[in-house]
């Protein structure tokens, strides 16, 4: 009896280990082994010269010491944190404005599918044909420049590209279209999650909407925005493909506007499998840590 | 029961799924062997159109250039769409990779690198390779040596030795050919020379722009009349680092030219006044001058430049209104330059050898290509009697009508005839500095002055920026 009731707990635990098997499967070739084998070789000297194999000879941290050598790195850390924050900041700005008008119910906004549909569409542009039309766009002799130079405000095209903040805000710029129409939608989600009573009790109050935007929406709002700043932060640490196309790989002007992941395609030229995972790892660190900070700075006061 | 059974039918198709992807390929790897044998037979068969070879001839090339001459001159070949055509009973594939961001070389790395393993249909059989980087493959036993596919040195004496020099690895072995040389000229706008100098005349032209310090101050007087005497600084460069008197690398450590440096100092200048742009070539901005409303004086270039990328085919281009002249310019140089190689292991060797006869040898087919589309040929006695006017060309009109006859000359630069210039620049041509950097420096250098052109960063600035890229592109290095 005693023997048969365990059988049965036991074999409905089996089934949860074997439905388990695909996740795990998919997480072990896709995610565990490929993180694995990047600290693998990031103690490797591993590239190739022209069609010749150099390595892989082991090297101990000397690809993480050539790494931090020089400045380099920090620079296109600063870079990519500048870019990111300069399209973050706004980002949420109008995102949070955009998520209390479409939730307010006082307000009774017409067309809102049509905007909320309208504001994701650049979501859904591949960033490198975004890029691409901005690259045209703005370019020396694009229209942008003729434009402006058309209607009296500029004497001269003004060198978007050549220029370290131009670029910078370009691409600062794209990231926002792209991305603040995501973020509304998840913010709204966060604000139609907050307990409508808590609104109709303000407002008999006569609270102001600001008062209520700051005083109900913000706080009760917070585990929403530490997840959209967290996962926009690795994003953001991730910023590879708008700058890359803009500037054709270069980082142009001066490498100025050279993020992480541009620099680790560089490394890519040759198959510097070693340098490469170095500085894939010095990313996973300064990722983790970023987060860490984000996430204890933002849930502390309690 | 019940239950069981679901759960169970549940776990079967999860483990369907999950491992549905692994299946299926095993016929692949069964050709490799028997492929394999056939091409060794057809090797040991030698030259002969082998009726064991393969059936299909796999090309690796970057842009239409090379598939346009053999659809135009290869005798029997058939255009199927725009990446397949035949050769008899043999299918042509073309793969064609785009160079930007280096996607022509890694796509060939990656094939190449496992050539040995392919099967017999998907190795490749010939690829092309530019002057920049032709070192980098035929220093490797990736590459055919001429010989083995059985081409006499009778057979290719009447190319130009340079041609020769640029694919033969560090043995003396002779491994690939080209049907075109690219000694350069400068390409001057008729219009702008007429309004500035009074005549458009190659031989007066030449005088205003017969060496650096003559055509630095050539570019005030154009400045005046609203025309940039380059499109961009980047237009001369190949013509300073075609003079250098050492290579990219020497002894591992990088190492720049003194003529090189002279091109950032006469760069600055002019872009300092106001003569002339940064563009990057093949930009749009760059691509600008070919039109007359760009208002650009000259480009530097080889033939094909201004028969193959400079729009001669738009209306209202300069080129296709015939306004473009040639002359000398400061100093002699080349650009680019295709060469074909065959790659070891292929399975169609006599028909990738007569493919390379055909095109690179047969004064015919050559002379034809001169004449069909203003490409300078690597045949010495075809270019030199075409340059005096001894050998004549026929034009014909859509119904066999004969319309022209008589010496050489070209649509694009208002009837002139540029060859006896070519012919000139071939003989200077100076190639003992070639090194298997030149592609990765040569960009990374002009990027990176490109900043102190613009003046964003200093001098030193803009070389260290240079080193740090050339040697994140070739670690071996050191500076």
């Amino acid at each position: 009896m005693k023997a048969a009731k365990r059988g049965k707990v036991v074999s409905y635990n089996r089934w949860g280990y074997i439905f388990l098997i695909p996740f795990v499967l998919v997480y072990l070739v896709f995610q565990f082994i490929p993180l694995v084998s990047t600290v693998y070789n990031s103690f490797y000297e591993n590239y190739r010269s022209g069609l010749t194999q150099i390595g892989p000879n082991f090297v101990g941290l000397g690809n993480y010491r050539a790494l931090l050598a020089n400045s380099d790195i920090w620079i296109y850390l600063r870079n990519t944190l500048i870019m990111w924050a300069m399209g973050f900041v706004p980002q949420i700005i109008v995102s949070l404005l955009l998520g209390a008008w479409f939730t307010n119910p006082s307000l009774r906004l017409k067309g809102q599918q049509f905007f909320k549909t309208v504001i994701y569409l650049p979501n859904l542009i591949m960033a490198s044909a975004f890029a691409m039309l901005f690259f045209t766009l703005f370019s020396d002799g694009g229209p942008i420049n003729s434009i402006l130079v058309q209607l009296g405000i500029l004497d001269a095209p003004f060198r978007f590209l050549s220029n370290t903040w131009g670029t910078r805000s370009l691409v600062a710029m794209m990231n926002f279209l792209m991305w603040f129409g995501n973020t509304t939608i998840l913010l709204m989600a966060g604000m139609m999650g907050i307990d409508t009573s808590l609104f109709e009790a303000a407002e008999v109050d006569g609270a102001t909407s600001t008062q209520v935007f700051f005083r109900i929406t913000l706080p009760l709002l917070r585990p929403i925005l530490i997840y959209v700043m967290i996962t926009s932060l690795i994003g953001g640490l991730q910023m590879f493909d708008v700058p890359q196309v803009l500037t054709n790989g270069t980082g142009e002007p001066m490498r100025s506007s050279m993020t992480l992941i541009m620099y680790l395609n560089k490394h890519l030229f040759n198959k510097n499998y070693g340098l490469g995972g170095a500085l894939s790892v010095f990313l996973f660190i300064i990722t983790g840590v970023l987060s860490l900070i984000v996430f204890r700075f933002s849930s502390e006061k309690k | 029961m019940k239950k069981k059974l679901l759960s169970a039918l549940l776990v079967t198709a999860m483990a369907v799924g999950t491992l549905a992807g692994c299946g299926g390929n095993p016929s692949s790897g069964s050709g490799t062997a028997s492929g394999g044998a056939a091409g060794q037979q057809t090797q040991a068969a030698g030259g002969e159109q082998a009726a064991d070879e393969g059936k299909v001839l796999n090309i690796y090339v970057w842009n239409e250039e090379f598939k346009s001459r053999v659809t135009d001159h290869y005798p029997g070949y058939e255009a199927v769409d725009a990446t397949t055509g035949t050769i008899g009973d043999v299918t042509v594939k073309w793969n064609i990779t785009p160079n930007d961001d280096n996607a022509y070389q890694n796509n060939l790395d990656e094939t190449l690198l496992k050539q040995a393993d392919a099967a017999a249909d998907d190795k490749i059989d010939i690829f092309l390779v530019e002057a920049d980087y032709a070192l980098k493959y035929v220093d490797t036993e990736y590459t055919m040596p001429i010989k083995d596919l059985g081409i006499t040195d009778a057979d290719i004496a009447d190319q130009y030795p340079y041609t020769q020099d640029i694919v033969t690895d560090s043995n003396g072995v002779l491994k690939g050919l080209s049907w075109q040389g690219c000694p350069g000229v400068l390409f001057y706008n008729r219009e702008a020379a007429k309004e500035t100098f009074g005549t458009d005349d190659p031989d007066a032209v030449q005088e205003y722009v017969k060496d650096w310090a003559t055509f630095n101050e050539t570019a005030a007087a154009l400045h005046e009349k609203g025309y940039n005497i380059m499109s961009s600084v980047n237009d001369s460069f190949r013509v300073y680092s075609n003079n250098v008197t050492s290579p990219w690398v020497v002894d591992g450590k990088i190492n720049i030219d003194d003529n090189i440096m002279k091109w950032v100092e006469d760069s600055k200048a002019l872009v300092d006044a106001g003569y002339t742009t940064t563009y990057e070539l093949w930009d749009a901005d760059w691509q600008k001058g070919f039109f007359p409303d760009g208002k650009v004086f000259c480009y530097f270039g080889p033939a094909w430049l201004v028969n193959f990328s400079m729009a001669a085919d738009t209306e209202g281009s300069i080129g296709n209104q015939g306004g473009w002249g040639a002359a000398k310019g400061p100093q002699g140089f080349f650009w680019g330059g295709t060469w074909i190689c065959a790659a070891t292991g292929t399975d169609n060797p006599s028909l990738v050898k007569d493919i390379m006869l055909q095109l690179t040898t047969n004064p015919e087919i050559m002379t034809d290509i001169v004449v069909k589309d203003d490409d300078f040929v690597n045949n010495k006695p075809a270019m030199e009697a075409l340059a005096d006017g001894s050998q004549t060309i026929t034009k014909t009109d859509e119904n066999g009508n004969v319309t022209y006859e008589g010496p050489y000359y070209s649509d694009i630069l208002g009837g002139q005839n540029p060859l006896p210039m070519y012919c000139e620049g071939v003989a200077d041509l100076q190639l003992s500095n070639l090194s298997s950097y030149d592609q990765g420096c040569n960009e990374e250098f002009q990027d990176a002055m490109k900043a102190y052109f613009e003046g964003k960063a200093t001098l030193d600035e803009a070389k260290e920026l240079f080193y740090k890229a050339v040697t994140e592109k070739y670690p071996e290095l050191s500076y």
